[in-house]
């Protein structure tokens, strides 16, 4: 076994530089590619704006995050990301909230499954976007409509996880919990609820996704800061130098919230990640 | 039926019937249980030994016919019964200490919790030292062997000092050393708490080490309904008295142990073996049978 494969075949066990090496290949293969083709449409028109180089986009980024606008007197990159991060906490939170214990209820009690089952399901069949109208209507352009739509965009999916992670666990320790003098609100609270709060996290990891599609659509039809909202308002000019760096931010922001819901899930619940 | 023995019955079984669609796997059982009884329940894969276990436990009701516990109709699972299961009778997102100390936790309000907080503690040490497990009160189930895992499940359950303890095949998943351990184990708890212990196995052996009582459940018998009858299900076709294990070892080597064991293992597991009910070895002093009219057409 002294010549294990590197790379090749099912035996291989790529080195810990290696590893490195070949997680950035993809990521190096794209900004090549980028710059070149940047390249050469700035050799025919230095001014070119649709793919900016490096230089116009650091300097764009620098005006956003570091200079205050002329007509707001806020730095844009943090006013936006605070406007965005706050409606994204408020509506992730209330999802999972409302998820949880719909999830929880109707996975324990027959008569909440009965009652909530098909209203929840038809509810998860609306396309959410479909809605924005309405909730402009109604709730006005505001944040409630923007906190409302990632609400409506991802409680129904953390709803329906929780319920099949409550059907999963096994009838035998809801009847061991009884014959140890629990009640049936205990069952639900101090027994069951613990064990479903790490797929609880994972869920909200996996719906992080939708909830900023659900932001971003609904700031860029209507707000007046915010991410999505900055993007789609420098698109009038061809910005492209803003909106990359913009987009590339969103995404470490996104990758940021993954992990530290990773590390968390870890911490906090090692029985869960040891039982796989 | 039962008038020559006077301990009092814990648990009185009486024409119970239980049906899962047009199958019926529970025929027509009659079972009255000693208080400090060790029964070993034995019988084929799929007789219906966990369905039984789950009627005692409440976990759902029966067909037809009255399951009482001190007199009184079982109802849904609580205190009165404990369980230990194969698999899953550990809450893995509690510690070891945790899961013993739950059922007594869950007795108090919260204020009183507080307060009482090392009086809990130190009860469930107690009982995890009498599993010999003071030492692992503060990791978690999966960080535990097997055996280990189950030895926990037994504290957790013993602690509720419940009227009953319940066990479906605790032991089935254990290597073969371990599986002798536990038994040894069980056997001296059982000795010091007096227990009343309905323990279901698919093995002989273990049943006839353990037990002071050990019953047969299977579905391979005759009756009067005829040879093609549909709705036959599983009967208690061999009942027999044992000497404790804890009194002697050595009687379970006897000439006449060893033919009880092939009498159970042939009443109760040969296909092609089968007894008429009114022949069964209904023999241990408790035990008692009413048949029906369609069963035995018989009478006298
Ligand atoms: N909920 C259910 N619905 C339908 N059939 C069931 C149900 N539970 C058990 N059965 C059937 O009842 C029969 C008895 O099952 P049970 O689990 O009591 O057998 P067992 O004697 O414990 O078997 P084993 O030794 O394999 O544990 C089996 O044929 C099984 O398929
Ligand atoms: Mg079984």
């Amino acid at each position: 076994m002294s010549d294990k494969p590197q790379f090749f075949g099912l035996h291989a066990q790529p080195g810990p530089y290696l590893t490195w090496a070949l997680a950035a290949i993809p990521f190096i293969l794209a900004i090549v590619i980028y710059m070149v083709a940047a390249d050469i449409r700035h050799k025919e028109n230095p001014q070119d704006k649709l793919l900016p180089n490096l230089s116009q986009m650091t300097d764009a980024a620098k005006r956003m995050a570091m200079d205050e606008d002329r007509r707001s007197g806020k730095i844009l990159l943090w006013s936006d990301t605070a406007a965005s991060l706050k409606r994204l906490a408020v509506g992730v939170a209330l999802a999972a909230v409302v998820g949880l214990l719909l999830g929880l209820n109707m996975g324990l009690f027959p008569g909440m499954h009965v009652m909530l089952a098909s209203g929840l399901t038809f509810i998860s069949m609306i396309p959410p976007l479909s809605i924005l109208p309405i909730l402009f209507i109604m709730v006005g352009v505001d944040e409630l409509a923007k906190v409302t739509l990632i609400f409506i965009g991802i409680f129904p999916v953390i709803a329906r996880d929780i319920l099949m992670a409550v059907n999963k666990i096994p009838r035998e320790q809801i009847t061991k919990a009884l014959t140890l003098g629990a009640t049936h609100l205990e069952v639900a609270y101090k027994i069951v609820l613990p064990q479903i709060l790490p797929r609880l996290l994972e869920s909200v990891r996996l719906a992080l996704g939708a909830a900023w599609l659900f932001l971003i659509a609904a700031e860029a039809i209507a707000a007046n800061e915010g991410l999505g909202y900055r993007i789609f308002l420098v698109r009038r000019y061809l910005a492209m130098d803003v909106i990359i760096p913009y987009v590339f931010w969103i995404t470490i922001l996104g990758f940021l919230f993954d992990s530290m819901l990773r590390l968390l899930l870890k911490k906090k619940f090692a029985w869960y990640v040891a039982r796989g | 039926m039962n008038e020559k023995n006077n301990a009092p019955k814990l648990l009185h079984i009486e024409n119970v019937y239980k049906q899962y669609g047009e199958k019926m796997i529970l025929d027509n059982i009659d079972l009255i249980v000693n208080e400090g009884e060790f029964c070993t329940v034995v019988g084929p894969s799929g007789c219906g030994k966990s369905t039984l276990l789950r009627l005692i436990l409440g976990q759902e009701p029966p067909t037809e016919g009255r399951l009482l516990l001190d007199g009184k109709p079982v109802g849904y699972p609580n205190t009165d019964r404990g369980i230990v299961y194969q698999r899953y009778s550990l809450f893995p997102h509690l510690t070891v200490l945790e899961n013993v100390m739950l059922g007594p936790s869950l007795k108090l309000g919260l204020m009183e919790r507080r307060r009482r907080k090392t009086e809990l503690r130190d009860e469930a040490m107690h009982y995890l030292q009498h599993v010999n497990l003071h030492l692992h009160g503060n990791k978690y189930p999966h960080e535990l062997s097997g055996g280990m895992q189950q030895r926990v499940a037994i504290a957790q359950a013993l602690i509720m000092k419940p009227r009953i303890l319940l066990m479906d095949e605790p032991f089935g998943a254990l290597d073969p050393q371990t599986r002798e351990d536990m038994q040894i184990f069980l056997l001296e708890l059982w000795e010091q708490e007096k227990m009343t212990i309905f323990f279901v196995t698919h093995d002989l052996e273990e049943a006839l080490y353990l037990g002071t009582r050990i019953f047969a459940l299977s579905q391979y018998y005759s009756d009067d309904r005829g040879h093609d009858h549909k709705k036959r299900g599983a009967k208690i076709v061999s009942d027999h008295k044992l000497p404790s294990a804890v009194a002697s070892n050595e009687i379970k080597h006897t000439p006449e142990f060893l033919a009880l064991l092939e009498t159970i293992r042939k009443d109760a597991f040969e296909k092609d073996h089968l007894q008429h009910v009114r022949e069964f070895n209904l023999k241990h002093p408790d035990s008692y049978q009413t048949l029906t009219e369609e069963e035995s057409n018989h009478r006298g």
